[in-house]
């Protein structure tokens, strides 16, 4: 039950050449397990986005591979091979305005979807599956589904691009950044749904993030990204009582605190932690 | 772990679909006094050029009625040119070959325009490098130089190839525009998405990359329909204009070959030099009046 059906090897991304040659992914290896939730942490520019575009697809990775069940995917590159994998694997983006074609009403951005599918799906079906994954999401398919972009909160507009993603029952979901652009009550929110999806749909969640705080709230297991490279992988509580990157040590150290509060991860003594991890 | 409340993150809104009535309402409010006389002028424009010779005038613009340059009169408003033909007939007929090569020219520069400049925006890089390098090679080429050549090269021309000519010379400007604001499009996250949902790249561009310019395209086409329009009342009144039609550039060239400024016959060039002026002031003034219907931003000020 447990075992990856998703991994990714030595995957390098490199961007202009010569002098001004930047790598921006650089050896990124990880498996990923049906239903857990993992979070990628780093600072911007510390390659987090371009990792998530090449495991969507929408970039090609200069080296490496990318494995899904056993079936390499690297050199998959035309819409038309790529339907199946998206068909597993999903994104949510970090601005939920810009996630919306302004000319589209909730509906239509939903439908676009069924695309994917390899059977024509009846108007009911379609409808029926649409309905189903506002529900999950808490929104009320009645009140959402005929609205443009423009008559949705920021958080409406989130949940519908990750009911989007939900119509096609995906085993992975991607978000890079999804809750950076939305305020702090909703981000909360935002990360219930996805730790509720995770439980009931068995959907493995990769949970791109700069704030260390949420992912310490939602994830299973933690990758710290340092200019490119992963620095740090393990599970979340060891990560964080037990740092052993520099640069990670530096991300919780800056995890702004209430004063005398301590409940922060980082503040927990090692006697307190190893008893609560036993 | 429970299922998460239905809630709604703000207020709806009272209704959850705006009635198209009020849709409409919302879009006359933005109009301003300037739209309806812009829109006016055009419409009458349009009116005498399309409609008007059903009216008014003699019927056949090339028909002799008269003596040489015979001043107006009850019977003949403008009065008669060199030939002694009807100068408000030949202003109707003028008008409505203008607007046709305004629009004709207008449609296939904008269409050059946009697909040159969505083609390079979207893919950038080499395409796009490519795509703006002939852009600006055309761009540098006097485009009057070149419609002098070309009008020569064809010869004999109808309203149509005339058109044509102004056409294919005038899209640079549209497509470095639409190549700007493509770029930008291009990084929306609903391309990506949309991607995501399986779109092949050319109704990514389509769907997704062009809505967000239409109204962009709509002025770029009024102003080519324009200039187009004032190009070929240059290129005809250097007399390289359509061969076998009058437009108002053809009434200012014979006015100008047969000395009606010399011989204070002002009625054979003030009436197509007011008229073309009255076109490219309308198209202008409408053009800006849905700028700012487009760009809220240009509102009230």
């Amino acid at each position: 039950m447990n075992e990856p059906f998703y991994s990714v090897k030595n995957l390098t991304k490199v961007f202009g050449g010569g002098q001004e040659q930047v790598v921006a992914v650089k050896d990124v290896s990880f498996d990923v397990t049906p239903g857990e939730i993992i979070a990628i942490v780093g600072e911007s520019g510390s390659g987090k986005s371009t990792l998530a575009r090449m495991l969507l697809k929408l970039s090609q990775p200069t080296a490496g591979t990318i494995m899904m069940d056993g079936e390499d995917v690297t050199k998959l590159k035309r819409p038309n091979q790529l339907k199946p994998y998206w068909r597993d694997v999903q994104g949510v983006f970090q601005n939920p305005a810009g996630s919306f074609n302004q000319f589209y009403s909730v509906r239509t951005v939903l439908e676009k979807t069924f695309n994917l599918h390899e059977h024509r799906l009846s108007k009911a079906e379609k409808l029926e599956r649409i309905h189903k994954a506002l529900n999950l999401v808490g929104l009320d398919p009645q009140q959402t589904l005929e609205r443009g972009s423009h008559e949705l909160s920021g958080g409406q507009r989130q949940r519908v691009i990750i009911a989007r993603a939900l119509l096609v029952d995906p085993r992975l979901l991607i978000a890079d950044e999804s809750t950076s652009a939305l305020d702090a009550s909703l981000r909360v929110t935002i990360l219930n749904v996805l730790k509720d999806l995770s439980q009931r749909l068995n959907l493995s969640v990769l949970f791109i993030t700069h704030d260390i705080g949420q992912a310490y709230y939602l994830a299973d297991r933690v990758f710290v990204m340092y200019r490119g490279e992963m620095v740090e992988q393990g599970p979340t509580e060891t990560v964080l009582q037990f740092p052993q990157h520099d640069y990670t040590k530096r991300l919780l150290a800056d995890v702004p605190r209430l004063e005398g509060w301590t409940a922060s991860p980082g503040d927990l003594s090692i006697e307190e932690l190893a008893k609560a991890l036993t | 772990m429970s299922g998460i409340p239905v809630t709604m993150d703000s207020p709806p809104p009272p209704a959850a679909k705006q009635s198209a009535q009020s849709r409409v309402r919302s879009f006359t409010r933005m109009l301003s006094t300037r739209f309806y006389v812009s829109a006016t002028m055009v419409a009458m424009i349009l009116f005498f050029a399309f409609l008007g010779p059903f009216f008014w005038g003699v019927g056949e613009p090339k028909q002799i009625v008269g003596g040489l340059y015979e001043a107006p009169s009850r019977e003949l408003i403008l009065g008669t040119d060199n030939f002694g033909r009807d100068v408000f007939t030949q202003l109707m007929h003028g008008t409505r070959s203008s607007l046709v090569i305004g629009v004709v020219a207008g449609l296939i520069a904008t269409t050059i325009g946009v697909v040159m400049g969505l083609t390079a925006g979207y893919f950038g890089g080499v395409i796009d490098e490519m795509l703006m390098g002939i852009t600006n090679v055309v761009i540098t080429i006097p485009s009057i130089v070149v419609l002098i050549l070309l009008s020569i090269a064809v010869g004999t021309k109808s309203i149509v190839t005339m058109a044509i000519i102004i056409g294919v010379t005038s899209w640079p400007w549209t497509a470095r525009a639409v190549r700007a604001q493509s770029s930008s499009v291009r990084n929306r996250e609903h391309v990506d998405l949309a991607r995501l949902s399986g779109a092949s790249t050319v109704s990514l561009m389509f769907w997704e990359v062009l809505p967000y310019m239409l109204s962009y395209i709509f002025m770029a086409f009024v102003l080519q329909l324009t200039s187009g329009i004032l190009q070929e009342a240059a290129l005809s009144m250097l007399g390289l204009g359509p061969s076998n039609a009058v437009s108002l550039g053809i009434m200012l060239h014979w006015s100008l070959l047969w000395e009606s400024v010399r011989t204070g016959a002002w009625w054979a060039f003030i009436p197509p030099t007011v008229m073309l002026t009255l076109i490219a002031f309308s198209l202008f003034l409408l053009q800006s009046s849905l700028d700012e219907v487009f760009n809220p931003r240009l509102r009230g000020r």
